[in-house]
């Protein structure tokens, strides 16, 4: 089957808003459905993602926002029986699409996920290991990548002195943050990030959402927590799902001071979920 | 949100309405020692400023603690109202104070005229302030939203009054003080209604989500169409 090269341009039209005005949309669910086998865990999905910020799903488990994540860089594929109508766009190009390369889908989608999962491997083998599939060999460049990726995941400082110690040595918010590089490094578009705090302390926990605020100004980033006050703390934009149903979607303000919808209000305000 | 949680908010919503009607009255019993000259009650009133004084802080630690917990959407929005409910009925606290403070000096000297106009407006601000208490209880933003308007006509008998007792002073020049004692008490009731405006305005948001402070225009103030019985303050 002939690779269709993702050309991923921002779409020309722009929603009204003043949000929407710096932030056209980069990703749209249009009627997505999808079922494991019999079971359907998302029903008819329509919204749009917009560019650098951050959006958050939640709802009660089993509401299907994980499985939208996974959507996003098709993750999905990986699972048998599973089927997929509807659209995901991505900078306007069906994800699903025929032909589409699922390898250079998820080199432009990064993910990282609730357990921090580094290889057992040097921290500085832990990025430059998707960089050398990708045929970077240079060792000026490879450090170059390193070290930005590690910066930018505000992890340098604490590892610079040990770069080639196991990562497997590092506290878990150390860990889940190497991920976080080693999914940079790759220059992705979108990141993806399934509850990426939620087996850290507090103070691990603060350092992931602040990062999160300030990568947000070159990534859109998607983040599925059940946690309503960091989704009120990081996010921008807010998606509430319930039994694979999209039963809200607005700006976090709004979702979390004044939802249109009562289930949003009973499940953000803890009475029902 | 746990049982607890759920009890903590209706303790909250509790000490509002006690919190209100004790300042309603506080402002109605000042307006009494002036008009019937009565300082036992005026001491009264000054003395029970403290039972406000102590339930805008309950409010407050009540809601501090509530907020501590991270509440969202309807819940957030109750408990900062009613943080903002505490500091606007402990100011009413303070008017109805400075409204018997002034009936004391007030009932030192002879009676300057018939009360007809500060009545009136104490009786305007209580009932907005009765209003705004009722549109919280019953759950009625569109009943609140009408209180708003109603400052106005507060407002402009303030103005009215400052104005006669202005000439007062300048033919009377020996009623000075009786008169500045009165313009306080005009601007206190004048407060008073602008309190009662903040509280209904914090109903609104708290059942509808939407802020209209300074975002509604005033109405004109009709109730000057009805001329003001000439004698009287």
């Amino acid at each position: 089957m002939a690779v269709t090269p993702l050309n991923l341009k921002v779409r020309a039209e722009v929603p009204a808003g003043e949000i929407a005005a710096d932030h056209p949309e980069l990703i749209t669910f249009e009627r997505l459905s999808l079922w494991y086998g019999a079971a359907q865990a998302l029903q008819d999905i329509s919204f749009g993602i917009r560019e650098r910020l951050v959006t958050a799903f939640i709802g009660p488990s089993g509401c299907g926002k994980s499985t939208l994540l996974r959507c996003l860089n098709r993750m999905n594929d990986l699972i048998d029986g599973v089927r997929i109508t509807g659209q995901v766009r991505i900078a306007g190009q069906d994800i699903y699409a025929p032909g589409v390369d699922v390898i250079e889908l998820r080199r432009r989608v990064g993910m990282v996920f609730q357990r921090s999962n580094p290889f057992p491997k040097s921290i500085y083998d832990n990025i430059a290991y998707a960089l050398r599939l990708q045929g970077i060999r240079r060792k000026a460049e490879l450090d170059e990548i390193v070290e930005k990726s590690l910066r930018s995941a505000a992890l340098w400082e604490e590892v610079k002195d040990r770069l080639h110690a196991s990562a497997l040595g590092l506290s878990g918010g150390q860990q889940q943050r190497l991920c976080i590089a080693r999914a940079i490094a790759v220059q992705p578009d979108i990141l993806l990030m399934d509850e990426p705090a939620s087996a850290l302390d507090p103070i691990a926990t603060a350092k992931i959402e602040d990062l999160i605020l300030d990568l947000k100004r070159d990534y859109t980033i998607v983040i599925v927590t059940h946690n309503m006050q960091q989704a009120a703390r990081i996010s921008d934009y807010t998606a509430f799902f319930y039994l694979g149903e999209l039963i809200e979607y607005d700006t976090t303000t709004r979702i979390f001071t004044n939802p249109a919808r009562k289930q949003t209000e009973d499940y953000v305000t803890g009475r029902f979920g | 949100m746990s049982v607890h949680f759920d009890q903590n908010l209706y303790e909250l919503k509790q000490r509002l309405i006690t919190m209100a009607s004790k300042a309603a009255t506080a402002v109605d019993r000042a307006i009494q020692a002036l008009v019937e000259r009565d300082d036992d009650l005026a001491r009264q009133v000054i003395a029970g400023d403290t039972e406000l004084d102590d339930l805008e802080v309950a409010i407050y630690e009540l809601g501090i603690q509530l907020l501590s917990k991270a509440p969202l959407a309807g819940d957030l929005r109750l408990i900062t109202v009613a943080m903002k409910f505490g500091q606007n009925l402990e100011r009413v606290g303070d008017e109805a104070t400075t409204i018997a403070r002034r009936a004391i000096e007030l009932g030192q000297e002879p009676q300057l005229k018939p009360y007809v106009d500060i009545p009136r407006m104490a009786r305007l601000a209580l009932d907005m302030l009765h209003e705004a208490l009722e549109a919280f209880i019953r759950h009625e933003p569109a009943r609140a939203l009408d209180i708003i308007p109603r400052d106005k006509q507060v407002d402009a008998l303030n103005k009215q009054l400052h104005r006669e007792l202005a000439s007062f002073m300048i033919e009377r020049p020996d009623t000075i003080t009786r008169c500045l004692n009165l313009m306080v008490i005009s601007k206190a009731l004048e407060r008073v209604a602008d309190h009662a405006k903040n509280l209904a305005e914090e109903v609104v948001y708290l059942y509808e989500g939407r802020d209209v402070r300074h975002k509604l225009k005033p109405a004109p103030p009709n109730d000057l169409a009805e001329p003001a019985p000439p004698a009287g303050t």
